[in-house]
């Protein structure tokens, strides 16, 4: 489980792979808190392509940078939800504070 | 009383690292089930929300173990018990409250139970203040192999 950061102009892209619980969350979050402290980016994407699982740790890792984003302006994009990950962000009400695709 | 098929107890440790052990050992011995790929991450995320909770909270200011433990009843039934000896919970309503929680500074979202509650077909909670907390969820498996033969006869009628 982990995290890949690629920044762009304006976008910092946070590719997460593997599974995503209570026991990786932290060091996901200050990679991805570190990348979005360095490079200000209007829109912080997080990738859940590479995600093969993922408790409502993810979801307060989302709502924490959510809350980050919003402190500086920016938005939150989730791309490519697996279907069993989106469920667990339905039930947590996720789509009420980012796009997710 | 439920006629117990099969049964595995596992008694791990309460470190973080132990929550993938729990959702993969589950997994072995769900897998016998032939459950979905759907029901099997109902009952991982599950799983994994009730182990955690052993850990962040239970086992917060103490240590112990904490014993996990998967039955099939009646054919199709699993029940999986998560127990540990830690500090309990005052006020089991309020704690399983969606959003509820007693760290939101470690993120948590205080989904646990509810992520439980709505991925199994029933979760219960024993607490006592001091002695621990035990959560009995159980799911009904619609084994995969059964679906596939009667969509099978069906074709053949």
């Amino acid at each position: 489980m982990g995290v890949r950061i690629e920044k762009a102009e304006s976008t910092v892209k946070a590719i997460l792979w593997g599974e995503i619980d209570h026991h990786c969350a932290p060091d996901i979050r200050n990679q991805i808190d570190l990348a979005v402290d360095e490079n200000r980016p209007e829109n912080l994407i997080i990738d859940f392509g590479e995600v093969t699982f993922m408790d409502s740790s993810g979801i307060g890792l989302v709502m924490g940078r959510y809350q980050t984003m919003k402190g500086i302006g920016g938005k939150v994009t989730l791309e490519n939800t697996p279907a069993h990950i989106k469920k667990v962000m339905r039930l947590a009400g996720l789509d009420r504070f980012a796009n997710i695709m | 009383m439920s006629q117990i098929l099969n049964e595995m107890r596992v008694v791990l440790s309460p470190k973080s690292c132990n929550e993938a052990v729990a959702r993969s050992v589950v997994t072995a011995f769900v897998m016998q089930m032939d459950p979905s790929v759907s029901e099997l991450a109902d009952i991982k995320t599950a799983v994994s929300e009730a182990v955690t909770n052993s850990i962040v909270h239970g086992y917060r200011n103490c240590t112990g173990n904490i014993e996990l433990v998967c039955r099939i009843l009646d054919k199709d039934m699993l029940y999986i018990k998560v127990r540990d000896k830690g500090c309990g919970i005052a006020d089991v309503k309020q704690a399983m409250e969606p959003l509820f929680t007693t760290s939101p500074e470690e993120e948590r979202a205080g989904l646990g139970f509810a992520v439980m509650e709505s991925f199994m077909d029933s979760v219960s909670v024993r607490s006592a203040v001091g002695k621990g907390t035990s959560v009995v969820m159980k799911k009904r498996i619609f084994s995969t192999s059964l679906v596939r033969t009667g969509a099978a006869e069906n074709e053949r009628s």
